[in-house]
Order: structure tokens, then C-alpha cells, then sequence
């Protein structure tokens, strides 16, 4: 079954288009990376897939569950990082995780379990009493991220995640998230730092609201000149 | 929705939210300051001024301190259910929304969560005041405190909900201080909290028809009876009333294909 389809998407600000007749699918286990410059309608399909607003026109199916018509099912496999940060400053690092899990239904004990757990793998556990406020960007990044796992998504959606994050950090995270992909994980990463990119990524590039390409990094640049390819697609260097 | 996972989510608003409330000490030392010091200075300036006849639920003619205290009351669920509007758009243009609108769980159960742990963590302060009260001589029967557990509770849902619902209207975090001129000091002032109906009427009929309309008179009125051990139909209705109402209306606020999110992605 697909991860994540989205079908004939179109979404408008007043006059502005922010999204036209966007097509994609996503398989389960694979790491999917949208690319697309500033202001391409990333964040707008992140708000769309989430179910923060609906679209205007056309539908997003998250493991076969509509986010209009049957948001639940959809939600409870989803996993989110948003550009924004998300996390409670005045609350502790194990605090955010408790309020998380709950708000999926985990057990305390549970919850409390897997946060040592995700917390570890990204090398913060040690900050768990800490609160948020006193975490540098980079920790609190790493935060959502372990945040975001804890409910075990089967769908994991990332935005611009890598923002404030240093080169170790930025490593750390996607090899972290590539290991989970390989356990049957589905990762939609959106960025616009063409250095995320693998060749073996699912690539979808994203310019003023339209797919501009989909499939595999290594077919849009056999030569390996993704940036190149990209300048191309899109008119502009990411 | 699984009841046992909705029940976890509504209990881990709940612990967020008496963290955060207990964490703020200057709004928690706020809580219990504001209507000490109008029992202790304004009823003090007022007791000689303005006489009160034999209204019920009272029985006899009593101070004017005896009179405020239920409107007090009332005060502190007002601006706590306020707070509880600031705190929604805080969170908002913070982001953490997000992570309580992104769950797999029924919005209006979400939002119901939040209005409940809002009105909980309120009550335990109203009763430290209505204890203190005590030292200004306003000593309601001891059931009384008892009695007025639910007419608290359903006061101050009524006022979380009309939070609720301003708050997926008010757009920025900048704008709420427009709300508190615009919304907090007339549902105050025109209400039966500080003076009784019939005193208002004395001075403007107009006045007070619109204390009377006012839902938050009919809080402090629901209050004011439970105290002494009366049951006040007519409050209670409006109060449940404008309680389904202001609650529709953020159900609706917060909507996907409605409300708040649409309108500010389209801004």
C-alpha cells in the first residue's frame, strides 16, 4: 500500500496559487525528498497532508485514509516536524514527550520508555530533565525529531528540519531517519538544500506550486550534477 | 475514537496545563491578588455609598462585601477563561497548536480537553479566595461551598468556551489587548457582579436589559445562589446556553475546511 497519494491538489491564497494540480505517491519504506526553493508550496502541502486546513480542490490519502474524510486513521500513522518549532519552551524535554504521547494514547510508562529510547539514538537523553527554553536550536530540532517517532509513525513527514542545525547534526538526523526507512518507514523530508539529497532518494521538485519532476534523484542528473538539473527545472538555484 | 486513548489525551492536557499554570507564578500570585484587592479597597470605599436591600438569595440585609464576593468569583473565572484565550493564541503563534490540532483525535474533543483542564485548574484558587473571604466577615453556610462546586464549574466552562471562541477570531497575539478593553471591563462592568440589577435599573433601565442579557450576571448570579444553598434555573440555562453556544462557535473557529487556519494560511 502507498504511504501517502495525493491526487489533482490545488490550493489558492486570494489570487495567489500556492499549489496547482499536484500528483504524488509515496511508497511505503521509502525516503522521499521534496525539493523545491523558497516559497515553491512546501509548506502549504505539509499544512494540507497534516490536516491543519483542507485543500480547495482534490484529496490526500495517508495508508488509504482520506485527512477530509477520515482525518483519524490518517493522523494516527502520521508523523510531523514542522518548519516552525513546535515544542513547549517552559516545559521540560520529558514533558514535551509525555504531553505527546498522550495526546496518542501511549501508557505514561510507555511513553516514558520510548522517549529514553528515541531521545538516546539522538544522543540527548542527558538534556531530559532540561527545559526546552535552555536547549540551543540544533537540541531542540533533535527534540522534535525524537518527539515526532515517539508514537512509531508509519508515515513521516519533515519540514526544512535542518534549519539552525550544524553539519554533525544535519548527518546525525538523516542517517538516523534513512535506517528507519529501511525498517519500512516512509519519510517525506522537504528542504531546499540540494546536499540532502541521495541518488537513490525519490525526488520530487516543487516550483511555484507544481511538480516539476518525480522519481529517482539519480534519473533527474545521471551525470550527477543535480545542481545543474535542478537550475534547469526550476530557473533558479536552490 | 477509542475512549482509553481519548481519556489519556484529555488527562495529558489536563497535567500541561496545571504545569504551565502552576509554572507562571506571577499569573497564579495575579489570580488570587485582583479580587483581594477589590474586596479589600473598592468594597471597603463602596460599603458606605451604596446600600443594599433584602435580596435573594440573601435573607437579611447584608454587607456590601457579602454582596461582591460571588462577582469576585465570577472576575476570577472571567479573566482565567481569558487567559486561557491568550495562552490558545500564544500556542498558536508559537506553533505548538499544531502538535494538539495534528492528533489523532476528534477536534472538538481536543478543544473540550483544553476548556476543561482550563476551568479545573481555576478552581482550586476561587476556593482559596472564597476561604480568605472569610477574614472580610463573608461566611456563607459551610454546604454552601460544596453546592457551589457546579454552579463554579459550569461559570467558568461558559467563560473558557467565550475564550475559546475569541481566540480563533483574534488573529494576532498584538490584538489581545484590544479584547480586554472591548470585551473584559463591559462584560464586568455590565453585569450584576458589582451592583444589583435593581440598582442599575434606579439609574439606566437601558443598563441593565443589558446586564440582564449579559451571560456573565447570570454566572455570578449562579454562584451567588449556590453559595447559599439555592438553585438559580433561569442562570443556569443561559449559562449552559452561551455555554453550547461560544462552544460551536470554536468548534467551528478551528475547523480545517473553516474558521481560524484557513483564513490566516489565506492572509
Amino acid at each position: 500500500m502507498n504511504a501517502l497519494v495525493i491526487k489533482n491538489l490545488s490550493h489558492s491564497f486570494g489570487a495567489r496559487h500556492a499549489l496547482r494540480d499536484v500528483n504524488l505517491s509515496l511508497d511505503s519504506g521509502c525516503f522521499a525528498v521534496l525539493l523545491g526553493p523558497n516559497g515553491s508550496g512546501k509548506t502549504t502541502l505539509v499544512s494540507l497532508v497534516t490536516g491543519l486546513y483542507n485543500a480547495q480542490h482534490g484529496d490526500i490519502h495517508i495508508f488509504g485514509h482520506s485527512i477530509r474524510s477520515n482525518p483519524l486513521p490518517a493522523l494516527a500513522r502520521l508523523g510531523v516536524v514542522f518548519q516552525m518549532p513546535t515544542l513547549d519552551l517552559d516545559m521540560t524535554v520529558d514533558q514535551n514527550m509525555a504531553y505527546h504521547g498522550s495526546l496518542h494514547g501511549l501508557p505514561r510508562k510507555e511513553a516514558r520508555e520510548r522517549a529514553v529510547e528515541e531521545l538516546e539514538r539522538l544522543g540527548i537523553d542527558d538534556r531530559r530533565g532540561e527545559k526546552v527554553r535552555s536547549l540551543s536550536g540544533g537540541l531542540r530540532r533533535r527534540v522534535e525529531i525524537a518527539r515526532a517517532l515517539l508514537h512509531r509513525p508509519q508515515l513521516l513527514i519533515v519540514d526544512e528540519a535542518t534549519v539552525g542545525l550544524d553539519v554533525a547534526g544535519r548527518q546525525l538526523l538523516l542517517n538516523h531517519l534513512r535506517s528507519l526507512c529501511r525498517k519500512g518507514m516512509s519519510v517525506l523530508w522537504t528542504t531546499h538544500l540540494l546536499d540532502e539529497v541521495e541518488p537513490s532518494d525519490q525526488l520530487i521538485v516543487l516550483h511555484q506550486g507544481s511538480v516539476r519532476w518525480e522519481g529517482e534523484a539519480r534519473g533527474l542528473a545521471p551525470d550527477g550534477k543535480l545542481a545543474a538539473a535542478f537550475l534547469q527545472l526550476t530557473g533558479q538555484p536552490s | 475514537m477509542k475512549m482509553r486513548y481519548a481519556l489519556r489525551a484529555l488527562a495529558g492536557i489536563m497535567r500541561r496545563e496545571i504545569l504551565r499554570f502552576v509554572g507562571q507564578r506571577g499569573r497564579f500570585a495575579a489570580a488570587i491578588v485582583r479580587p483581594l484587592v477589590w474586596l479589600g479597597i473598592f468594597a471597603a470605599g463602596f460599603r458606605s455609598v451604596l446600600g443594599l436591600s433584602i435580596i435573594p438569595p440573601y435573607q437579611t440585609y447584608v454587607l456590601y462585601e457579602v454582596y461582591i464576593v460571588p462577582g469576585l468569583a465570577g472576575m476570577m473565572l472571567l479573566f482565567h477563561g481569558m487567559q486561557g484565550s491568550l495562552s490558545m493564541v500564544y500556542d498558536r503563534e508559537m506553533g505548538s497548536m499544531r502538535v494538539l490540532l495534528t492528533a489523532p483525535l476528534p477536534r472538538w474533543w481536543l478543544l473540550g480537553a483544553r476548556l476543561l483542564a482550563n476551568t479545573i485548574t481555576v478552581l482550586p484558587i476561587v476556593y482559596l479566595f472564597l476561604l480568605l473571604a472569610r477574614f472580610w466577615d463573608v461566611r456563607p453556610p459551610a454546604f454552601g461551598y460544596v453546592a457551589a462546586l457546579p454552579a463554579l464549574s459550569v461559570a467558568g466552562l461558559m467563560l473558557a468556551a467565550f475564550g475559546l471562541a475569541l481566540s480563533s477570531m483574534i488573529r494576532q497575539l498584538e490584538n489581545f489587548a484590544g479584547v480586554m478593553n472591548f470585551v473584559i471591563f463591559p462584560l464586568f462592568f455590565a453585569s450584576t457582579a458589582l451592583y444589583p440589577l435593581w440598582r442599575v435599573e434606579e439609574v439606566s433601565p437601558m443598563l441593565a436589559m443589558v446586564a440582564w442579557i449579559n451571560p456573565f450576571s447570570h454566572a455570578v448570579e449562579l454562584i451567588r445562589f449556590a453559595l447559599y444553598l439555592q438553585f438559580e434555573p433561569v442562570a443556569f440555562a443561559v449559562c449552559t446556553v452561551a455555554f453550547a453556544l461560544f462552544f460551536g462557535l470554536a468548534v467551528w473557529g478551528y475547523d480545517p475546511g473553516r474558521g481560524f487556519w484557513a483564513r490566516r494560511a489565506a492572509e
